[in-house]
């Protein structure tokens, strides 16, 4: 059996119920700013343990030097190892954005730590995530394309 | 992920999420999430490859018109990882018999792990101080696989736990530069768990420390699942 069926067979599926799912209406993607928000725990090149209550980091759209903080052992390293962009499609987005597909790339992507426990899902809804989206909106972004880890 | 998704659309950012776990994704309820089914920690497919990245990517933003939210959409090829096929990589060990061998390897290693580091000007061995400090790192962890007790190794719980995932990080990237090629999803952790000496001192630094009921911080990162402890 593949390692990843194992993981998946036991992952929970406890999810806090926001109620009714929002639903933003997006530009046409050739007019959107496009910014990456990951949960993979990066940090950036001085690397380090991810502190808790540490919230989410940001980065230099252009910065590809970033660390894994993330403490979960269940998930291939090599491939991130190889290729950033297998988690981190930063090279991918400015492509698009240079062929007119999307409309412009985010002056910072951002970075959150994924399996969090509840109570940090409580500053997530309170403060961080809105922390976030204010930091977004105030670079113009209007779309957001979400990788885990 | 899916909360993030949700309070940022809640914000008014529009959001398509990239989900690996299809049972989370159905819970979750986010937006939008492009369900694909990709080796975990792979989540745009295969590494090295642009144009299978970009066509995840074109399905992902495809469904950004949508509003009749949640949407659950499964991108229609799967990739599964092969950790039952380690990876075929001989370690160069460093000459001096007296050494530990899981030292031996760290050591012979370095220049691959050193390559690997040039070619992609990244490193994830980041968590506590770098490959400098990988050897001590192994010392401390296979005097804890000896008998020696975790609460006195000068590391904490948090912090022996970091020093697995600094340590494996050093040897799958040293493994991608051996190989000579981006190896199959699990295919270096398996190489590291089962065929070398230092996988062996993690699988029973793991062992001594849980038996000893030691904080899970120190012992879970130490062996992924599917790995024999």
């Amino acid at each position: 059996m593949a390692t990843d069926d194992i993981v998946r067979a036991n992952a929970p599926t406890e999810a806090f119920d926001f109620g009714v799912t929002p639903a933003a209406v997006a530009p046409p993607l050739a007019a959107a700013r496009v910014a990456i928000v990951t949960t993979a725990g990066f940090h950036g090149s001085g690397g380090g343990v991810w502190r808790e209550g540490q919230g989410f980091l940001a980065f230099d759209s252009h910065d590809r030097d970033l660390t894994l903080a993330h403490a979960s052992s269940n998930f291939d390293r090599s491939g991130l190892a190889a290729d950033l962009n297998v988690v981190y499609p930063a090279d991918r987005l400015e492509e698009m954005a240079a062929e007119g597909v999307i409309g412009s790339v985010a002056a910072q992507h951002l970075s959150f730590m994924g399996a969090q426990p509840d109570h940090v899902l409580e500053t997530l809804r309170l403060d961080t995530g809105p922390q976030a989206a204010a930091l977004l909106r105030a670079d113009g972004v209007d779309v957001a394309i979400l990788t885990p880890v | 992920m899916s909360a993030v998704a949700n309070v940022l659309e809640a914000a008014g950012i529009a959001t398509v999420g990239i989900a690996s776990i299809r049972s989370q994704a159905v819970a979750a309820r986010a937006p939008r999430l492009l369900y694909a089914e990709f080796p975990l920690g792979r989540p745009l497919g295969k590494p090295g490859d642009p144009v299978f990245q970009r066509s995840v990517l074109d399905a992902a933003f495809a469904l950004l018109p949508r509003t009749d939210t949640p949407v659950l959409v499964d991108f229609p090829e799967v990739i599964v990882d092969e950790s039952d096929a380690p990876l075929a990589c001989s370690i160069p060990l460093a000459d001096d018999r007296a050494l530990h061998p899981a030292v031996r390897e760290v050591l012979g290693v370095r220049a691959a792990y050193e390559r690997q580091r040039a070619a992609t000007g990244r490193t994830a061995v980041s968590r506590l101080g770098g490959a400098d400090r990988v050897r001590e790192l192994v010392e401390t962890l296979a005097a804890i696989a000896d008998g020696a007790p975790y609460d006195a190794c000068g590391l904490s719980p948090v912090e022996i736990g970091a020093a697995a995932l600094d340590i494996r990080a050093y040897f799958e990237e040293a493994a991608v530069a051996l190989a000579g090629h981006v190896p199959a999803a699990r295919q270096a952790e398996s190489w590291f768990y089962r065929e070398t000496h230092t996988g062996e001192v993690l699988r029973r630094a793991r062992a001594a420390i849980a038996d000893a009921g030691g904080p899970r911080p120190a012992w879970f990162p130490m062996v992924p699942t599917g790995q024999p402890t």
